[in-house]
């Protein structure tokens, strides 16, 4: 059924967020924040997950989030005191959680030997349990509602659709399903509101009232949980068969009134679990769309350069006035450019609590003490970087837990905290962002890396390396420093992938590392993916664009400040400092030019390989927002060059990576005959 | 629609036929978009000699390759005589430069002889099928082939 798939849609959607508080919940519980609100919250977002994991037979998780469930009502009706270890459970059975939830969406295997000794730690606290009662929530781990045991109570449940129900495409069967799937049920329904005249009978009508008898559950929660989305449109009554055996119930559900009056309004971000009925505070819209959209501002931007370009060729008399409205129209455009590009930006909230989860296991496998602080989490992203950022990270966490820290023993031998500290940030700065995961281990082992690339031929023996360029040898393709492969990391695709990955965002990964004190990774990314600030240059007669963000300044230089170093290098003082200048007609593949240094220009740039070098290009025509267009699809990567963009006149100028072009000034791999690899090392 | 009448009608092929290094070739229609004319590219750094650039089609960038060169004919010189037909193969959309373009062809599928084998050589191994035509015949290039080995050579 249609409706159906596009409900589990929506389900796991919920999940996103549910699993987003939890994740907030447990994290302030960790804190030291252990107030019933906090614990409360997270109860109720592990309830709301296996509510609706219920509706959709997905037992695996139902049978877990019951278990988890029952723990957390135990922690927050105080019979189990919170201690570290019940903390330490409590998280890894979150991140369980979300890992069932990935898998059932995903439809994958779940690898059972990761839940099941969480769920041997959640059932040990419940062991100690003093309420003989509750043993039977044991069962649920198993599903075995079938027969009713002595302690389960059966509840009476009388549903009544009204037409509203119907109306907004609602199913009685799916709710009755999804009480099924909670216990024993006994179904009748009341006919005899129906006509019995067949013309008279109105499909939209409530005509009909079921009842349904369910042995199982001990409270009346998880039933209301059924009806959460529509208990506007129904009538609704939920008893106790049997009232007189059980008094609990009827305080359950007290407390639950109380819970959902206090924290409702107190944070929105809290606990998201009603986000249906809530009127419009979110909007969810096909990806699609927004990207048709986004193309449509594109075309708008490069309309918007094609006619200033058109008017300035004009030469029209007094045109003052009209330059005015063209700059507004221009402001306009950039406006609704940025306007649209928001609507696809993320936090990277969700992406680093993903991370707290690998860092977490990363840390359990390896036997390390991990504390991940993440820092910046509100920063936006482009979606899709959020979405293709998630692999890369996975790995680097890995690696940095792996790798960088170093055992609790060694860490003490040192007179370090034996607990590593493992920092995930995200900043904006300047146009892009710059995600930096910083651990404070041991640092690279510089000599070893050389050793290793030694080994792995790629690069001779007698390569002079700086250090940062002994670093970049780690993203080679086919290096790998474990010395035996671990079950984490290590298995040689590492971080040259990592680095494609990136690249292909249009980001690049610097490596800063003080042996003894830890090694930082940044990763800088473009803010949007669609479009950046550019100058417009010439080279040779063809018109390129080089980011503003790399461009420091721009120099025409005198003769005096040229020098020239051997046939080929040629360096600029500029401040007292002397950089070397790079030719871009001669990188671009053009033939050289006899032109003097002095009558072009210079680009200053920096980035984060080369501390600084210069640019030497033709002309300077513009600097304006270009439209980012991938080459990648239709043609494939072009070394120097990271994409192309339409210009005001409808031809296509390429975009400079600097960060590429100057990488393959390096001069050690160009010297090596044999290393393909390096030319691959040298290309990014 | 009845299955009989898929049964007893034979396949109908449709080629748009080209000359390009003075020989007949042809495409099959499905995977041509367009044809245009010639107009200026924007060079491509590090590009080997078959790819000319890119061009600009209502604000995608599109490869041009010179079919002439790339089966190992001469290289064209562009003029605005030439013709640029517009492909679309595997999520990839390409432009080929050809000297002209001559006509739809229709044939039916049992028409398309197979390729008879002598030495492979550049062109012999991307041409699928030949289609006799009267006294003449031309070759059907399979796109996909044609384009497997990577545009440009490894920086």
């Amino acid at each position: 059924m249609a409706a159906d798939s596009t409900m589990r849609d929506v389900f796991f959607e919920e999940c996103e967020d549910l699993i987003a508080a939890l994740s907030d919940g447990l994290g302030a519980m960790r804190d030291g924040q252990t107030d019933d609100e906090t614990v409360n919250a997270v109860f109720r977002a592990v309830h709301s997950v296996k509510g609706a994991a219920g509706a959709f037979a997905l037992d695996d998780l139902v049978g877990f989030a019951h278990a988890f469930e029952t723990v957390l009502d135990a922690v927050r009706s105080h019979r189990l005191p919170l201690e570290d270890r019940i903390l330490h459970v409590l998280q890894r059975a979150g991140d369980v959680l979300a890992d069932l939830i990935d898998a059932a969406r995903d439809g994958s295997a779940v690898n059972q030997a990761q839940v099941d000794p969480v769920v041997d730690d959640l059932r040990s606290f419940l062991g100690d349990e003093p309420q003989p009662d509750e043993n039977f929530i044991f069962d649920a781990l198993t599903l075995s509602f079938d027969g009713p045991t002595d302690a389960a109570l059966t509840h009476v449940i009388t549903f009544r659709p009204s037409d509203a129900f119907y109306i907004s495409g609602n199913d009685p069967f799916l709710v009755v399903q999804a009480l099924q799937s909670l216990g024993q049920t006994r179904v009748s329904v009341d006919t005899s509101h129906a006509p019995t005249d067949i013309t008279a009978l109105d499909w939209r009508s409530g005509y009909f009232t079921w009842q349904i008898e369910l042995d199982g559950p001990d409270n009346d929660l998880s039933i209301r949980e059924v009806f959460q989305f529509v208990d506007d449109l129904c009538d609704l009554t939920i008893r106790l068969k049997d009232a007189v055996s059980e008094q609990e119930p009827a305080v359950v559900e007290n407390d639950d009134v109380q819970i959902s009056d206090t924290f409702e309004q107190p944070s929105a971000t809290a606990l998201p679990d009603r986000n249906i009925k809530r009127p419009t505070s979110s909007l969810r819209v096909d990806p699609e769309r927004v990207d048709r959209l986004i193309n449509a501002v594109g075309e708008l931007i490069i309309n918007q350069s094609v006619i200033s370009q058109r008017l300035m060729q004009a030469n029209l008399p007094n045109n003052a006035e009209l330059f005015a409205d063209l700059d507004d129209y221009k402001l306009l455009a950039r406006e609704i450019q940025e306007g649209v590009m928001a609507i696809r930006a993320q936090p990277v909230k969700p992406l680093f609590q993903r991370m707290l989860r690998i860092a977490r296991e990363a840390a359990d496998a390896t036997g390390k003490l991990v504390d991940l602080i993440t820092d910046g989490e509100a920063t936006e992203v482009d979606k899709t970087v959020v979405e293709r950022l998630a692999d890369p990270l996975t790995h680097m966490i890995r690696n940095a837990i792996d790798h960088g820290i170093e055992q609790p023993e060694r860490r003490a031998e040192v007179g370090k905290d034996p607990q590593g500290k493992l920092r995930l940030s995200a900043r904006q700065r300047s146009g892009s962002i710059v995600i930096e995961i910083a651990d404070d281990g041991a640092g690279l082992d510089r000599q070893r890396i050389k050793e290793i690339a030694i080994s792995k031929n790629l690069i001779p023996e007698d390569a002079q390396l700086t250090e940062a360029e002994i670093d970049h040898l780690l993203f080679a393709p086919g290096f790998s420093t474990a010395k035996a492969v671990t079950n984490l990391s290590g298995r040689g695709v590492g971080m040259d992938v990592v680095k494609t990955a990136i690249a292909a965002l249009g980001g690049r990964v610097a490596i800063s590392s003080v042996t003894g004190h830890g090694t930082t990774f940044s990763i800088t990314l473009p803010l949007t993916l669609a479009v950046m600030d550019g100058m417009i240059i010439n080279v040779g007669g063809q018109t390129m664009v080089v980011p503003i963000s790399n461009i420091i300044e721009t120099v025409r230089p005198k003769a005096a400040d040229i020098s020239y170093m051997g046939l080929t290098s040629t360096l600029l003082r500029i401040r007292g400092d002397y950089v070397p200048i790079i030719d871009l007609s001669e990188r671009m593949g053009q033939a050289t030019t006899t032109r003097n240094m002095t009558d072009r220009v210079l680009l200053l740039i920096q980035t984060d390989t080369v501390a600084q070098c210069a640019l030497a290009v033709d002309d300077i025509y513009d600097q304006r927002q270009v439209v980012v267009k991938s080459m990648q699809a239709n043609y494939g990567d072009i070394a120097g060059i990271s994409g192309a963009t339409i210009l005001g006149d409808g031809k296509i100028a390429l975009i400079i990576d600097p960060d590429a072009v100057v990488q393959s000034n390096s001069n050690y791999p160009v010297t090596i005959s044999t290393g393909k690899e390096l030319a691959h090392v040298a290309a990014r | 629609m009845s299955l009989r009448a898929d049964v007893q009608k034979p396949k109908r092929l449709e080629f748009v036929t080209l000359v390009a290094g003075e020989q007949n070739f042809c495409i099959e229609i499905t995977q041509i978009r367009e044809i245009r004319r010639w107009t200026p590219v924007t060079m491509l750094p590090h590009s080997p000699d078959h790819v000319l650039g890119v061009i600009n089609l209502r604000g995608a960038v599109i490869p041009i390759i010179d079919l002439a060169a790339k089966l190992g004919f001469a290289q064209i010189a562009p003029t605005e005589r030439h013709v640029i037909i517009i492909i679309a193969v595997e999520d990839r959309i390409i432009g080929l430069l050809v000297e002209s373009v001559s006509e739809i062809l229709g044939v039916d599928a049992e028409n398309v002889r197979e390729t008879p084998r002598g030495p492979e050589d550049v062109t012999t191994r991307v041409i699928t099928g030949i289609i006799p035509l009267g006294d003449d015949m031309t070759k059907i290039i399979s796109l996909p082939t044609l384009l497997t080995q990577p545009l440009q050579v490894a920086a």
